[in-house]
């Protein structure tokens, strides 16, 4: 620095004429500067708006590809809804309707009966009294054949016809009685009819409700089908929400066999030592932790043979003997780990007591903790946890299929999420760096304004037009 | 499938390697001469606490100090944890009925041989092989050796920590107090010279440092 001062014996003299030499140098390489300027930022530019470009189709390809997985999850499982529709029309038909050839004999025989009844129950009109014709035939005597004996008649006629008055009335009654009872034995039949209508008819109105079920599905079936984005933008939403459900599940689920690995990992020392070590753990950590992966797994083998999920096809492809054998085998196999369980947490609470009275007697307690009489509420908590975990454990299968199915889509998004972001950033860093190439040119010509200015008040036509590529360029 | 079987095989014999010892080694040694054998009962509840502290594969060794302390003869009580909990608890115990039958039945010394139960506790600690080796010396720290008893000796510490407890202060300390303080100094003095580390805890509320 003193050196570049010291050109002329006086500084400030040597320091002028630096710049002076400075400022001309600048001014005379300007366009060239200007030009690699230029040339620098449009070079960055473009590059990073290729490199946008190449980003945001790999964003497109990934939506693609999510949108594609997405309709194949969503198509299997409207497939598998429809599928389970149709078993249960399918049951409802078998169970309920298959015997309705029987169903339509009963009802025959039913309305048959009603209708013997029915004219065995006819009201029949009573035969005109008898005495009718007596008095047809007092009419028809003569006066001159002698009324005396009318009166005789008549009271005989009377006689008759009391007498078949009251046997007509015993024979109408009995009739009536019989009527009667006809149309008794004809209501049970009514109410067996209506009985059974009733029954066809709440059939039938499943039947009715559940096709209405299959129409909805098979109408998001065709949407998925053909692809459209309502269907799609369904299936995403869904997916989330599946997504996070199932997250919360499983965590659930990881706290419950965090539980049952504090159960069991104490007393597995007892069996397997309680300072050995595998890879920096304890060996008694890892054989509970075993243990309770065991049960995970039989939990799921159990889940997947029953096809209630279908993580391994294999599994679901099996013969069904093969796999009701697989059924049997997995619980039997649950079964036994629960039952170990069981009796480790028994062990657990024995060793935990043990321990306790240790340390009452080192510290000089004489009232130990085994005095509680209670104490057998938590030893039957801790064997009832303990048996019952490793079922329960048993559904965490229905979650975790649900998760890995939504994990797919869900880092999809995430994918496209973050490409897109990149993208943006790319494109926003290319703008900037054109940005800066003119605040660059700008910061260049900004120790230039005396040669600048001189350019232009005399420069003239030239020194004019020689700027209008750098405006030009700016905009 | 070859590979994978052998990184398999790898790791778990890398994992089944066993790594440097990480049990603890504790050696208490008792004194039993003249009036300190009535501080007895506090070195009990030391030794309970001591136990308590104690886990699966660490060992603990009693030994009182008489007349000739270099010898297995005066280990009162000792024993290496196992490594099943239960087996634990039934050892602390039997130890603890071991120590209180010796608190009840000892009788008093008539000389103190504190270096030859160092040099015992060392040699005992050393043979066991522990991680952390400890010895506690539940003493007022007066050594009064029988005519004969060769103790001017050098011994390696290195590794180990020696705790006093208890020291408690003679008639003539309190005429001359210059003595205890001489007397602690010179302890620590010998036991950091031959590598070990010194402590001296007289407050036995306070045992909470102490393993």
């Amino acid at each position: 620095m003193t050196f570049l001062l010291n050109i002329t014996p006086w500084p400030v003299l040597s320091a002028l004429l630096w710049i002076v030499l400075v400022v001309t140098s600048l001014y005379f390489a300007r366009p060239t500067a200007h030009n690699a300027i230029r040339a620098a930022a449009a070079t960055l530019h473009r590059t990073f708006r290729l490199a946008s470009t190449g980003v945001r189709k790999a964003e497109g390809r990934l939506a693609q590809r999510n949108r594609e997985v997405l309709l194949a999850a969503g198509r299997e499982a409207k497939e598998r809804i429809i599928e389970r529709e149709f078993d249960r029309v399918n049951e409802t038909v078998r169970k309920d309707l298959a015997n309705y050839s029987a169903l339509h004999r009963a009802l025959s025989e039913s309305i048959n009966r009603i209708e013997s009844d029915h004219q065995a129950a006819v009201d029949v009109p009573p035969d005109p009294p008898g005495w009718v014709k007596a008095v047809e035939a007092v009419a028809k005597i003569d006066s001159r054949e002698g009324r005396v004996g009318i009166g005789n008649v008549l009271s005989d006629i009377h006689k008759s016809l009391v007498k078949a008055h009251q046997e007509a009335m015993v024979a109408y009654h009995e009739a009536s009685a019989m009527r009667h009872s006809y149309l008794r034995k004809m209501r049970p039949e009514w109410r067996q009819i209506q009985q059974t209508l009733g029954q066809v008819g709440k059939s039938v109105d499943s039947l009715l409700g559940r096709s209405v079920t299959i129409d909805r599905h098979m109408q998001d079936y065709e949407d998925i089908i053909s692809g459209q984005d309502r269907a799609v933008s369904v299936l995403s939403s869904s997916s989330l929400v599946y997504f996070f459900v199932s997250a919360l599940v499983l965590l659930v689920a990881a706290g419950g066999a965090t539980i049952n690995f504090s159960l069991i990992a104490r007393p597995m020392a007892e069996m397997v030592g309680g300072t050995s070590l595998i890879g920096g753990f304890r060996t008694a950590d890892i054989a509970a932790l075993v243990i309770i992966m065991v049960e995970i797994s039989m939990g799921l083998f159990l889940m997947e043979s029953l096809r209630i999920t279908r993580l391994f096809p294999v599994i679901g492809a099996l013969p069904d003997k093969t796999r009701v054998r697989m059924i049997w085998i997995t619980f039997t196999i649950l079964l036994l780990l629960a039952t170990v369980e069981a009796g480790l947490a028994y062990m657990r609470e024995v060793l935990l007591h043990d321990e306790l009275a240790t340390s009452a007697l080192l510290r000089g307690d004489a009232t130990d903790g085994l005095t509680g009489q209670y104490l057998w509420i938590t030893t039957a908590a801790q064997m009832g946890m303990g048996f019952i975990l490793p079922f329960a454990l048993t559904f965490v299968a229905i979650p975790l299929e649900t998760f890995v199915h939504s994990l797919r889509t869900v880092l999809g998004l995430a994918g496209i999420g973050l490409l897109r972001f990149i993208s943006l950033l790319l494109r926003l860093l290319g703008n900037a760096c054109r940005y800066l190439g003119s605040l660059v040119e700008q910061l260049y010509d900004l120790p230039l304004f005396v040669p600048l200015w001189l350019e232009s008040r005399y420069g003239g036509e030239a020194g004019r037009s020689g700027k209008r590529p750098l405006r030009e360029a700016r905009t | 499938m070859r590979l994978c079987s052998g990184v398999l095989l790898t790791l778990v014999l890398l994992g089944c390697t066993p790594s440097a010892p990480g049990n603890t080694g504790v050696y208490m040694l008792l004194d039993t001469s003249g009036t300190y054998r009535e501080e007895l009962q506090k070195a009990e509840q030391i030794i309970r606490y001591t136990l308590s502290r104690l886990d699966a594969t660490d060992t603990f060794a009693v030994a009182r100090i008489d007349t000739g302390s270099f010898s297995e003869k005066d280990i009162v009580a000792k024993t290496s944890f196992d490594d099943r909990p239960s087996a634990i608890n039934r050892q602390k115990r039997l130890f603890a009925e071991q120590i209180s039958l010796f608190v009840s039945k000892s009788d008093s010394s008539p000389y103190t041989d504190i270096t030859g139960g160092l040099l015992q506790a060392v040699e005992f600690l050393n043979e066991k092989g522990a991680g952390r080796k400890t010895i506690l010396i539940f003493s007022d720290l007066k050594e009064d050796l029988q005519d004969g008893y060769v103790r001017d000796i050098t011994f390696d510490l290195d590794g180990f920590e020696v705790i006093a407890l208890n020291v408690t202060k003679l008639r003539s300390d309190n005429v001359d107090p210059r003595e205890y303080l001489a007397r602690l100094e010179q302890w620590q003095t010998r036991v950091e010279k031959s590598g070990g580390e010194w402590r001296v805890i007289n407050d036995l509320d306070g045992l909470e440092g102490l393993l």
